[in-house]
């Protein structure tokens, strides 16, 4: 399914041609790669070890997304089950990811039996480390004052913080705290401000990840889709050459490019939410019993060296 | 000449009537005071208590009318936590689970706007006469 580029009109490897291409795959098990300036895009259950293989590079890491440990209605009565269906899936995969990333919503009611749950489900997590960003539900009566403590002992102000692997330079932000009536997610002026200053001093030819729960790009500001003040955030990564952004928070994959900007949403591994519009409200949706896992997911992100999108790759619970 | 039997059935009938009339005229009155508390805006000024369901990710009714002294009990029909929080920080519920309840007593008239402080874009106004 790989095509040779035709069309190059952002000088970024991509035209728009082969980029739909490769999105038609989104949402079932999907993974794309830019390689050598031919984007390429597999069905999962076309992929095999050798590909994988073949297709490793510099650092693997894995992103996980809204657990909602605690949830327990009819879109899923055992959230439990999947979560961990989600990590003997990452268990499975020829390369051990470096760390996992999990973008927020870990429990759905912020009590702390269900920050226990998830923390003895992780323990199972064959990886290095877990680096957490908060969602709504995780910061629910307190103002995020528990999950601070429990996973942002390093972070600064309402838990935001960012570190170093291999080169790339990856920024966790939080924007589901002191939200305005009316408005979408937000990060707020101190936190703006930490990133301006947190990237001035890296070249331009550093990679940068950036991990938040609410979308940092708007992808449906009907339904609370999108952050208010992401613009202003994205404005200071203008100069790098790769940026990638990965959110969580409307259980489904989805992706755009935007320049230097790849922008990815992650599936939940607890229940799936409607598409875009596609229903009165975004709450929980009710599918059969035997889709569920279809419609759950882990996204798997591969950086290689030299090349200047990372690879990522969705794919779901089933089998 | 009536005997005095007759009358006694008379009259004894004449309240079985009057007690039929009254206990339907109550009857009727207060099923349309009932389904008139329910509407927005309220129909007595004697209504005191007043509902909001928190249903599809919005309040309804989104614009309540209510009057001093009134008590308003939002309730969350939703599978996701919602929260009822005053603009101006007047009042602020817990994040409320499925089903779970907040009230709040207006004692004073104006204009109040709350919104979830999950999901922001919900929005609702009690406006206290």
């Amino acid at each position: 399914m790989g095509k040779y580029i035709e069309q190059d009109r952002n000088n970024d490897g991509i035209d728009r041609r082969a980029f739909l291409k490769c999105m038609a795959w989104a949402g079932t098990g999907a993974f794309c790669l830019l390689q050598g300036g031919v984007l390429k895009s597999f069905a999962l259950s076309q992929l095999t070890r050798n590909d994988i293989q073949h297709l490793k590079g510099d650092l693997s890491f894995i992103q996980i997304s809204d657990s909602h440990i605690g949830f327990n209605k009819a879109a899923n009565p055992d959230v439990t089950a999947t979560f961990q269906a989600a990590i003997d899936k990452i268990n499975a995969l020829p390369e051990r990811p470096a760390f996992a990333l999990h973008t927020g919503d870990l429990s759905h009611l912020s009590k702390p039996e269900e920050f226990d749950t998830l923390d003895q489900l992780l323990k199972g997590l064959k990886t290095d480390r877990v680096h957490f960003v908060p969602g709504e539900h995780d910061v629910l009566n307190d103002d995020g004052k528990q999950f601070r403590e429990r996973y942002g002992k390093d972070s600064a102000g309402n838990g935001w913080y960012s570190f170093e692997q291999k080169g790339i330079h990856f920024i966790g932000l939080v924007n589901v705290m002191n939200l305005k009536a009316g408005g979408l997610g937000s990060l707020g002026p101190e936190q703006l401000k930490w990133i301006e200053d947190d990237v001035r001093k890296l070249k331009s030819s550093t990679p940068i990840v950036v991990f938040a729960h609410i979308p940092l790009w708007s992808v449906y500001p009907d339904w609370g889709w999108g952050t208010d003040d992401s613009a202003q955030a994205l404005s200071y990564l203008k100069r790098f050459g790769s940026v990638t952004v990965l959110n969580g928070h409307i259980h489904q994959t989805m992706q755009k490019i935007e320049g230097n900007v790849t922008f990815h949403t992650a599936s939940s591994t607890a229940f799936p939410q409607p598409q875009p519009g596609t229903a009165p409200s975004p709450g929980p949706m009710k599918v059969p019993a035997e889709e569920l896992r279809r419609l759950l997911g882990i996204t798997n992100v591969n950086f290689i060296r030299g090349k200047h999108s990372l690879g990522i790759i969705d794919s779901n619970l089933e089998n | 000449m009536k005997t005095l039997e007759s009358t006694k059935k008379e009259l004894k009938h004449l309240v079985i009537g009057v007690a039929l009339f009254v206990l339907v005229t109550l009857a009727f009155v207060f099923f349309t005071s009932g389904s008139a508390r329910s509407a927005t805006p309220p129909g007595a000024k004697d209504s005191k208590t007043f509902e909001v369901a928190i249903d599809n990710f919005s309040f309804g009714p989104a614009t309540l009318t209510v009057y001093v002294g009134s008590k308003v009990t939002w309730t969350n029909r939703d599978d996701v936590p919602h929260t009822v929080t005053s603009t101006d920080q007047k009042f602020n519920s817990r994040a409320l689970d499925t089903d779970e309840k907040f009230a709040f007593e207006f004692k004073d008239a104006g204009t109040f706007e709350y919104f979830c402080a999950l999901h922001p874009r919900m929005t609702g106004k009690v406006i206290v006469k």
